[in-house]
């Protein structure tokens, strides 16, 4: 940070009501759906109803005759169009199985909801209508839904030609790991199912294409969160050159991972609107976007801890299957891949072992949703920790403690190989204990235990880290990822001494326009209103590696720090010239630079930028420039950590869970914007209490999506979700100048285990020993019962005894 | 086709319409005002939300053919002579909104919960709100925002 006064409202560490809000409140904006062109044409897509299917003929001219209709294609009509499949940008093994991907089926369709042919028509309905005639012959083949099933031998397969459903294995390992377990004491053994998700951004998927077709030149909006890796694989898979690609990613309304792909129907669009040369759009429905756009979690955990006697922890054993669905998306592979190095979390141990195995079923395929991968691995080493309290007999925050690293031992290398720069998990701990009263609810507890109340209480932790800020491209090339991790920026000065800031990141809801420019103002000592930030738009910001990973500020932001910085150099060289000093003599405070000593010669940076742009009268050999550039690519990734506290009321008679309190103790090292972190924070609990309580993709045997419309998929309303009670603790980072860390996805990492470890201690005295989630009511009711049954028969057995 | 006279943010407009087409389409698609989202195709997000007569509505519920003779406010006509509504600056200050997609929705429907309760609880703005989901915020900044929105809307009744 300069030295400059920080401003009134504005700069880093103020709170200045977000810049976005004005469009949003008003309604004055632009989503993908808002856009239209003069004769602008409507696509729709005719799914596969059918889990598995061969397709033997596809016939589109009933749909042809319909009117309104100016084209309908099946995926074989359609198959010279595309240079390349559907990518795949993380082939995390050299022997990994990589069905090609096709934006629409051509011979067999894999999923329900598997494209099998396309409409264009004048309007939305037009083409909805013309779906209904289009008539498509399926053989039914043997579908495979359970991924345990479908690595079982016989099972059928996902991809017949590749002969396995076994896309790949990944293993890691580090230290004696069986030298760790022989020479236990306890070895705590659970398998934990991490259930299948629905992202759900509340605005849906939809594309625009604008065509020049005579200049072989397309313009393409799309709700996505990755505009510049979409223009590379759209030329990659359609051949159009990425240079007459534009893509801009307008009003985007949210992400959560599931804008974060390359999709069938953007590919459509643009291939359809070169075909025709005629605007088209597509915009999914709720419906067919749960069966089409990504889904997140679904693996199935198992884990071993070994323990000594005193608690301390002498090794884990993580074995994974991860359901991939029935295709490989942009990172589908790599999401279990992104939580392997993170089972260990903030605690010490001599020895690792994990593999993860990859495994195709007929059904949507799998990819990042928000936390992607270290959501799976905190709940299952969380959970793990409060299973092991109760083995091992000790209180969990206690056995958390006995393990964890000091905040003495920092810089950490842990038993993944990943260098944890900073942190300080007691400071969090102890904040968060204070906060929840952890003391008076254990009383409180063990009052109602002993009184038998119908309302039970349970006190679920969670003291996690995450790695995010993705990432260094050397970390992202050792994991075979086909991308960096690098971002961009370009800090403009204009003529009237306004700044105009170009990044490659990509938001849709994170609030970057007001971040970014308080980091901006803060260090040209401008006005916050002054700064006005571009993005998403191929065109205005050639250069970019987009938003996911938690990665905007730790690293994208660091990159606007940086060519500010260098925008200013830039101009205390000008500024020298023009003040006859030296340029190591020259200071720069509150927007002046001033010669030191002597701080009546001075210049405001308004006229140095004047002077500039005049070019009268610059040093000899000065570019007479107004524009800075930075790429940062991170040296390290950033590793928030905190502690969060959870009480849940269960209500014995029902199995109904309430969360009576939340404590959520964050470090997300120095923080720009307060309202702005506690909003991310407030965003990701929900998300990850929504796992935890409400959400869950089911599937039937035959791979129907059975929770198919937000009717039948809880997305938890207002009154399902506790307030929280969140708080800070500030340890820096020490991998970035501003000291920053990333806070998108770390609530949502944190909230799950610690509520169903609350649910799981509420009745865990009850005989429960175990709930899958989501701990509905019916589940917990159920578990209730069955712990009260299996009380009953050991009473008996023990009553029997006395008797003989 | 049914003809429809509706007036809509202080416009009336006459139409024909197709009989299956639904109110929200007919604001977005033939009026232009997009301001009013679609975010399901259930009723259950409540993103299409409207004042429909002075209630809040979801207008995916509606067929236009119903709005004949209706007056229907969107969230392009509640800011008066240029100036926010309450709950447009409450939204804005207590960050009751990250993506925004949700916002209009969610605003249109405090409106009618405001009208009728104009001091309410936490828990009443949660359960009146409970038709209208955000996958952003977990509602702790939105139940903020109405009740600081209903203070103002307090305030302004009796000076």
């Amino acid at each position: 940070m300069t030295d400059t006064a920080t401003p009134a409202t504005g700069g880093i560490g103020d709170a200045p009501v977000r810049k976005e809000d004005a469009k949003l409140v008003t309604g004055q904006t632009t989503w993908t759906d808002n856009i239209a062109f003069p004769g602008m044409t409507y696509m729709a897509v005719l799914r596969s109803p059918m889990a598995h299917a061969k397709i033997n003929s596809v016939d589109v001219s009933a749909a042809l005759e319909q009117p309104g209709v100016l084209a309908a294609f099946s995926g074989a009509d359609l198959a010279d169009e595309w240079a390349g499949p559907l990518p795949c940008a993380w082939p995390v093994t050299p022997d990994m199985v990589h069905p090609d991907h096709w934006p629409i089926a051509k011979d067999e369709a894999r999923y329900v909801g598997d494209a099998v042919a396309v409409v264009v028509a004048r309007d939305r309905f037009a083409a909805a209508d013309a779906l209904e005639h289009i008539a498509v012959d399926y053989e039914p083949l043997d579908a495979v839904v359970d991924m345990e099933a479908a690595i079982a031998d016989g099972a059928a397969l996902v991809h017949g030609d590749h002969g396995t459903n076994t896309t790949y294995t990944w293993p890691f390992s580090n230290g004696d790991v069986d030298e760790a377990f022989n020479g236990a004491h306890k070895v705590v053994t659970r398998r934990f199912i991490n259930q299948r998700l629905i992202p759900n951004a509340i605005e849906p998927r939809a594309v625009v294409v604008a065509p020049i077709a005579a200049a072989n030149e397309f313009t393409m909006y799309t709700a996505t969160q990755v505009p510049h890796i979409l223009r590379l694989m759209l030329a990659l898979t359609t051949g159009v050159p990425e240079s007459k690609l534009r893509v801009i990613a307008p009003d985007v309304g949210g992400g959560f991972g599931s804008k974060l792909n390359v999709y069938a129907e953007e590919l459509m669009a643009l291939v359809l609107a070169k075909r025709l040369g005629r605007p088209i759009k597509w915009t999914e429905t709720r419906s067919e976007g749960y069966q089409t756009t990504i889904h997140g979690r679904d693996q199935i955990q198992d884990v071993e801890a070994a323990f000594d006697e005193d608690g301390r922890l002498r090794g884990l054993r993580v074995k994974l299957l991860a359901d991939m669905g029935a295709y490989l998306q942009l990172v589908t592979p790599g999401i279990p891949i992104l939580g392997a190095l993170m089972y260990p979390a903030i605690y010490k141990m001599d020895a690792y072992d994990f593999s993860c195995t990859g495994v195709f079923t007929n059904k949507t395929p799998t990819d990042a949703y928000r936390g992607a991968g270290r959501p799976e691995a905190t709940y299952a080493i969380e959970r793990t920790m409060d299973e092991a309290a109760v083995e091992l007999g000790m209180d969990p925050m206690d056995l958390r403690r006995r393990n964890w690293i000091t905040h003495e031992e920092f810089p950490f290398t842990t038993i993944a190989g990943m260098t944890y720069d900073s942190g300080n998990y007691e400071a969090a701990t102890d904040k968060a204990m204070e906060l929840f009263d952890y003391d008076g609810m254990r009383a409180e507890q063990q009052r109602r235990r002993e009184a038998g109340d119908r309302y039970q209480l349970g006190i679920g932790i969670s003291t996690y880290t995450e790695a995010c800020g993705i990432a260094p491209s050397r970390v992202l090339g050792s994991l075979d990822y086909g991308a960096g991790g690098w971002e961009h920026a370009t800090v403009r000065m204009l003529p009237s001494g306004k700044v105009e800031v170009v990044t490659g990141l990509s938001p849709h809801g994170q609030g970057h326009e007001t971040t970014f420019s308080q980091i901006v103002a803060d260090t040209l000592g401008v006005p916050f209103e002054d700064v006005e930030i571009l993005h998403g738009d191929t065109k205005v910001a050639p250069q970019g590696l987009d938003t996911y990973g938690s990665r905007s500020l730790a690293v994208g932001g660091i990159a606007i720090y940086k060519a500010t910085q260098r925008m200013l150099d830039k101009l205390k060289t000008a500024a020298a010239h023009m003040l006859e000093a030296s340029p190591d003599d020259l200071e720069f405070s509150g927007g002046q630079f001033s010669v030191q000593g002597s701080p009546d010669t001075a210049m405001a940076l308004g006229n140095v930028v004047l002077g500039v742009f005049a070019a009268h009268d610059l040093p000899d050999g000065y570019e007479p420039t107004l524009s800075a550039e930075f790429t940062f690519d991170p040296e390290n990734f950033s590793f928030p950590h905190g502690t969060h506290l959870c009480a849940v009321e269960v209500d014995t008679e029902t199995g109904m869970p309430q969360i009576t309190k939340y404590v959520a103790v964050d470090d997300v090292g120095n923080v720009i914007n307060p309202q702005i972190v506690d909003g991310q924070v407030h965003g990701g609990l929900a998300q990850g209490i929504a796992q935890a309580l409400y959400e869950e993709a089911v599937y039937d045997d035959a791979g129907n999506l059975t929770t198919g419309s937000i009717v039948d998929y809880y997305v938890p309303g207002a009154p399902d979700l506790p307030e929280y009670t969140t708080d800070r603790t500030v340890t820096p980072a020490t991998s970035n100048p501003l000291g920053v860390k990333g806070v998108g996805e770390a609530g949502t990492i944190a909230s799950t285990p610690a509520v169903v470890n609350a649910v799981l201690d509420a009745v865990r005295h009850l005989g429960v020993t175990d709930l899958d989630m989501p701990c509905s009511p019916e589940r917990v009711w159920r578990a209730l019962q069955e712990g009260s049954a299996s009380r009953d028969q050991v009473a008996a057995q023990a009553q029997g005894g006395q008797h003989a | 086709m049914p003809r429809i006279s509706v007036t809509v943010d202080g416009v009336t407009y006459e139409d024909d319409v197709e009989p299956r087409l639904l109110l929200v389409y007919y604001l977005r698609e033939r009026l232009g005002l997009t301001g009013t989202n679609v975010g399901c195709d259930t009723s259950n997000c409540g993103a299409c939300t409207v004042l429909f007569n002075g209630r809040s509505a979801k207008s995916c519920t509606i067929l236009a053919a119903q709005a004949d003779g209706a007056e229907v406010t969107t969230i392009q006509g509640l800011a008066r002579n240029g100036e926010w509504h309450p709950l447009q600056k409450a939204f804005n200050a207590e960050h009751g909104l990250q993506c925004g997609y949700c916002t209009p929705g969610m605003i249109m429907a405090s409106v009618d919960l405001l009208e009728h309760n104009d001091d309410p609880t936490d828990e009443e703005v949660r359960h009146g709100l409970e038709g209208n989901l955000c996958r952003c915020t977990g509602y702790q900044n939105i139940v903020k925002a109405v009740r600081a929105a209903a203070g103002e809307v307090r305030e302004g009744a009796t000076s």
